[in-house]
């Protein structure tokens, strides 16, 4: 329900003017509830960034997420695979 | 892998059963300006408090819709997680809060010069809501505009 949640919050952050991206560790609920941004991530549920204790493997992911919203490309609902490295 | 093979049965036919909630139509708000003096706000739903901040509400019925302001002084390490879930494993996020909420993260970012600022305040929620009626109706849009009145520009959203 997370993947839900956030996404939901995600759009009214953008119907009052903020750019938002969210992770998602369910890529079939982002298909069904269409986030404006969502990065699809290959990780189990309780490890949204891939590692604890791992800071260049979070901000690996927090990068490939920023990314997404610089680019002008995208339209909504945009949803991309996290290719981990 | 992230899939609902994890959960047990009761919860993956909950699922299956389960009618999410199609955002129609999909606002769009494209990025104003440069990351690099973009102001960021993290959202996370694993249910993470501060100490002394008031739990989220287990007893809820279909999930605790209500936000905890949580500062960006905060000492990572004290943050309490609070998630009601039993699906997942709860031990990694507790060994490192980053996993779920990034603040050391966008602070390095910040400091890199990678994102303008970090917001003075993040929001954390319940991600285990299963009626988000009045998540999306009564909650969310007061703590959006606590973000809007802070001058944030982009916020990044984790769930668990």
């Amino acid at each position: 329900m997370c993947n839900q949640t956030v996404c939901l919050v995600a759009a009214e952050l953008e119907r009052q003017g903020i750019s938002t991206v969210v992770i998602q560790l369910l890529r079939n609920v982002a298909e069904k509830v269409h986030p404006p941004r969502a990065l699809f991530v290959p990780f189990k549920h309780g490890y949204p960034l891939d590692a604890p204790g791992d800071p260049a493997r979070q901000a690996a992911v927090i990068e490939a997420a920023l990314k997404m919203l610089e680019d002008p490309a995208l339209t909504a609902p945009a949803l991309r695979d996290y290719l981990a490295k | 892998m992230g899939d609902t093979s994890e959960f047990s049965l009761t919860v993956r036919l909950f699922l299956k059963g389960y009618s999410w909630r199609k955002i129609d139509p999909v606002p769009w708000t494209p990025l104003k300006k440069p990351l690099s003096q973009c102001r960021l706000a993290l959202v996370s739903s694993a249910g993470f408090v501060v100490p002394g901040q008031q739990p989220f509400d287990e007893s809820f019925k279909g999930g605790d819709p209500s936000f905890r302001e949580i500062p960006a002084n905060c000492q990572t390490k004290t943050l309490l997680e609070t998630h009601r879930s039993e699906s997942f494993d709860h031990t990694g996020m507790q060994q490192d809060p980053n996993l779920a909420f990034p603040i050391d993260r966008i602070c390095e970012l910040a400091t890199a010069g990678r994102i303008g600022s970090v917001n003075h305040r993040h929001l954390s929620c319940m991600g285990s809501i299963t009626a988000p009626g009045r998540l999306i109706v009564n909650t969310a849009p007061p703590a959006a505009k606590l973000l809007v009145e802070d001058g944030v520009d982009v916020a990044l959203l984790v769930p668990v």
